[in-house]
């Protein structure tokens, strides 16, 4: 870096820090805000948050090397990253990864030497159905053609300002195919947060006036509309949608009753779940049933403070959120006088920076306090000492809008949809080869069939249910039901077609997790490297049934030991694919052969890269 | 301790005694029974990464180091199971670092080799990851072989929580983590460290060494020569135990 870029970064650096309180928790939220303006965090960076947050260098140097998105050098002008789920794989990326780097005549991963741009893979950026995707500084660039590819390149060229790119390129469709209750209208802000204050009534729960419900003075009316929303949480027996379906009532009890000064709400839209996207929608389109739904979880719990923990990859949407809270304060629906009741509660956002592990929610917990994104042991439960140590509850962007239609329309309403133990509807995020990808909202119990008729994609021979942590299910199984009793799901949905090779999904998904693990524990660290390397044998023909054998032995291992969810889960695909598709993998396997995992030949590179040389007597 | 029905549970049948608060990993130490662990040094809060400590509670599977005695609850600890999969853990250690015993001066004090012994390792299994990872020798005094690392975090712990210096921190993710040092260069030399911080001290495995102390034990004298880490582990803990409990 010339002197003058970096003199340059850190007046700038100081000007990103005078909008930051001296706070160690800000640090996360300081990098992305250096790293959006630099396209990397410089020494000199590093340096200065050091001294403004007296946090040690090298706990600064742990989060850049932690988060994804965070980078120790410079990135260039323009930074490309292209998605890599293996729905975008199936629409070409890699074709256009090459293509785009031939034309901007860039090396994958490199600086161009002029320092105008680099061209990465990153994991699913959530635009499944409309992939191929990338992210262009931080915008999101979707149905990415050679065409498309042609025109980046040319603006690239031509050094234009992503800020004056044409609008066209950075167009996001919700795709909201089917709508069941919860999304069928329009959801009008304030509505559920009165409903919940007029059910503060008398003993009776006689109709009260509104202005009666939110008089200051009426402490009484404002316990009880807390206490009877609680109920009818209850009543509608929801579920948390992230997946593990853990009761919603019960955590938001068990945070009210756990004592302390403050509580903290936590909404998590970090769906880093490839082939996810519902987040993005419901929090394009959704966002005041959302930020309604966490207002009502301040409002039951007793809490003031909610945090909206969103992905990188979601950046596009900072502005729409915080015109949607500014709004929100404005209409008094947010701030230190909700509806003029003299009660407080507003929201926060947080940024991710590009880690699957913080939708894991300890993880995610230490990431808000600005730490490196690593789960916590395993005991006390958030909901007792979560964010500062504080109750917290954290859920996810579908329960929250779940909740406002909850106190909306009363739980016996929602619970009369769905199945006995899986209440409500379910938004499905569709991707993958059919003719009509996009969300579906069903109620629970949907079979995959349906959605499979509904979508143009009844010819599927498998679809991968919950993602690669889920389940992959075979056209046999297409009868199956969508709900917490049979397929528990966050609503993924990925089509895999009849010519569809399910090897290289696994292939995709074993490196995805490899990529995502954080490290904390052993076998998941290592273990997601070994299997890794495993499918890779495979892969290049060299694969035997020992290999195999090693795949589940290790996935056994990682499924008994490891510490989170993720490598508990992380094996889950591929003794699905083992079990369902053995063919695929067959197929590789070394015939009537063996070969050593190492390499002798391979292992003499290095002696040969340090003599420069490369005639036969270097080799085996 | 006398067994009492209310504070007691049960480890692979043998009933062990618990004091409220106390892990299930402590208490069976106290108890006399060795649970494998590389993470945790009882001196220090548990951290529950390596999974070594790994027990089935009650049909599921936790990290004794953390996991709370409970009175009444079937605790498995040597299964034949538990056994392979704390010699797949191990192993795993062994192949995405770069551990050479024979030219190690940690050798027959370390941990990870004593722990291999006790688990009966015979090879590493899995092919080397041969990680290529730096060596700080820039300090007069200490020296930080990052090849011997085997994350456990005790040096980052013990230096925030004990030594309150912050000199270690982890860097990376997944299996590129690395430990790193406070200090403008990035090297022991321009860091706060010096030998007697207690993080220095507390290294379970070769990684941070204090130079010219290589041979102060011979070969043959060191901890693990004389007696096997299950041995050594358990008797120090219940000094540890005696002289804060009575």
């Amino acid at each position: 870096m010339s002197q003058a870029v970096t003199t340059q970064a850190q007046e700038s650096v100081q000007q990103i820090l005078q909008k930051h309180p001296r706070d160690a928790g800000e640090l996360l939220q300081i990098l992305v805000a250096v790293q959006h303006a630099y396209h990397w965090v410089s020494e000199e960076a590093v340096g200065l948050i050091a001294e403004h947050l007296r946090v040690t260098r090298a706990h600064i140097r742990g989060l850049v090397g932690f988060y994804s998105f965070l980078s120790d050098s410079f990135l260039g002008d323009y930074v490309i990253y292209l998605s890599d789920n293996i729905t975008d794989r199936m629409l070409g990326n890699k074709e256009i990864g090459k293509y785009l780097c031939s034309r901007l005549g860039v090396k994958l991963g490199r600086v161009r030497s002029d320092g105008r741009v680099s061209v990465h893979f990153t994991s699913c950026t959530g635009m499944c159905d409309q992939g191929p995707a990338a992210l262009v500084n931080g915008r999101p660039v979707t149905r990415l053609s050679r065409e498309r590819a042609d025109r980046m390149v040319d603006l690239i060229m031509a050094r234009t300002p992503v800020s004056d790119w044409p609008p066209e390129l950075f167009l996001v469709e919700d795709n909201f195919r089917r709508s069941d209750v919860l999304f069928r209208r329009a959801f009008e802000p304030g509505a559920a947060l009165k409903s919940a204050l007029l059910r503060g009534g008398d003993e009776t729960l006689k109709a009260i006036q509104f202005e009666e419900a939110v008089d200051p003075a009426s402490g009484i009316a404002w316990k009880r509309g807390a206490d009877e929303t609680l109920k009818e949480l209850y009543r509608s027996d929801l579920r948390g949608r992230g997946g593990a379906g853990f009761k919603a009532a019960l955590k938001w009890e068990a945070c009210r009753d756990t004592p302390a000064p403050e509580r903290y709400v936590v909404c998590n839209a970090d769906e880093g779940e490839p082939g996810t996207f519902k987040d993005r929608v419901m929090l394009s389109s959704y966002a005041d049933m959302v930020f309604e739904g966490m207002t009502l979880c301040g409002y039951v719990v007793g809490s003031s403070q909610g945090i909206l923990y969103i992905r990188q990859e979601y950046w596009y949407l900072k502005a729409h959120l915080e015109a949607v809270l500014a709004r929100r304060r404005e209409a008094g629906l947010l701030g230190r006088n909700l509806l003029g009741t003299g009660h407080a509660f507003d929201i926060a956002i947080h940024w991710g920076a590009g880690a699957y592990i913080c939708g894991m929610e300890s993880a995610m917990i230490e990431s808000i306090e600005g730490r490196r994104g690593k789960p916590r042991k395993r005991w006390p439960l958030p909901v007792v000492a979560g964010v500062e140590k504080r109750p917290t509850v954290v859920n996810n962007v579908e329960t929250f809008a779940a909740v406002a239609m909850v106190a909306l329309k009363g739980g016996a309403w929602f619970a009369g949809h769905g199945t006995m133990h899986s209440t409500g509807t379910k938004l499905f995020c569709v991707s993958g080869d059919c003719e009509r990808p996009g969300i579906y909202e069903y109620p629970f119990g949907v079979s995959a069939r349906e959605i499979l008729r509904d979508c143009g994609g009844l010819d599927a021979q498998a679809v991968q249910v919950s993602g690669p942590s889920g389940t992959t299910i075979t056209q046999q199984e297409f009868d199956r039901a969508l709900a917490y009793e049979d397929l528990t799901t966050v609503g993924t949905f990925m089509i895999f077609g009849p010519k569809r090779d399910m090897f290289e999904v696994v292939q995709n998904f074993t490196h995805f997790f490899q990529h995502e693990s954080c490290g904390l524990c052993t076998p998941c660290r290592v273990g997601t490297s070994l299997l890794a390397n495993l499918v890779d044998r495979v892969a290049a023909g060299k694969g035997s049934p020992l290999d195999l054998e090693e795949v589940q032995r290790i996935s056994h291992l990682m499924k008994t030991t490891a510490h989170c969810g993720l490598g508990q889960s992380a094996p889950n695909h591929l003794v699905d694919s083992l079990a369902k598709f053995r063919g695929d993998w067959d197929k590789r396997m070394m015939v009537g052969g063996f070969e050593p995992a190492f390499d002798l030949d391979a292992s003499l590179e290095e002696a040969r890269q340090l003599t420069g040389r490369d005639d036969d007597a270097a080799h085996l | 301790m006398s067994p009492d029905s209310n504070r007691t549970f049960f480890l692979d049948g043998q009933e062990i005694p618990f004091r409220e608060g106390q892990s299930v990993f402590d208490a069976a130490m106290s108890a006399g029974v060795f649970i494998p662990h590389l993470c945790h040094n009882p001196d220090y809060e548990p951290h529950s990464s390596c999974r070594l400590c790994t027990v089935i509670v009650n049909g599921r599977p936790f990290a004794s180091c953390t996991q709370p005695a409970v009175a009444g609850q079937m605790v498995q600890s040597d299964t034949a199971e538990l056994r392979a999969m704390r010699r797949t853990l191990t192993q795993m250690l062994f192949v995405e670092g770069n551990h050479y015993c024979p030219s190690c001066e940690k050798s027959g004090s370390c941990k990870l080799q004593a722990t291999a012994y006790h688990l009966g390792l015979q090879d590493n299994h899995y092919p080397q990851f041969f990680p290529r990872r730096e060596m700080d020798a820039s300090h007069a005094d200490i020296i930080l072989d990052r090849d011997r690392c085997i994350l456990c975090g005790l040096c980052v712990r013990i230096s925030r929580d004990v030594d309150r210096k912050n000199v270690f921190a982890m860097t990376g993710r997944g299996i590129h983590t690395v430990i790193v040092v406070d200090s403008a260069s990035g090297l022991l030399k321009d860091s706060r460290v010096t030998v007697e911080d207690e993080a220095v001290q507390h290294c379970p495995v070769g990684a941070i060494l204090v130079k010219g102390k290589a041979f102060e034990v011979p070969i043959g004298e060191r901890i693990y020569d004389k007696e096997p880490i299950a041995v050594a582990s358990v008797r120090r803990f219940q000094a540890r135990e005696a002289l804060t409990h009575g």
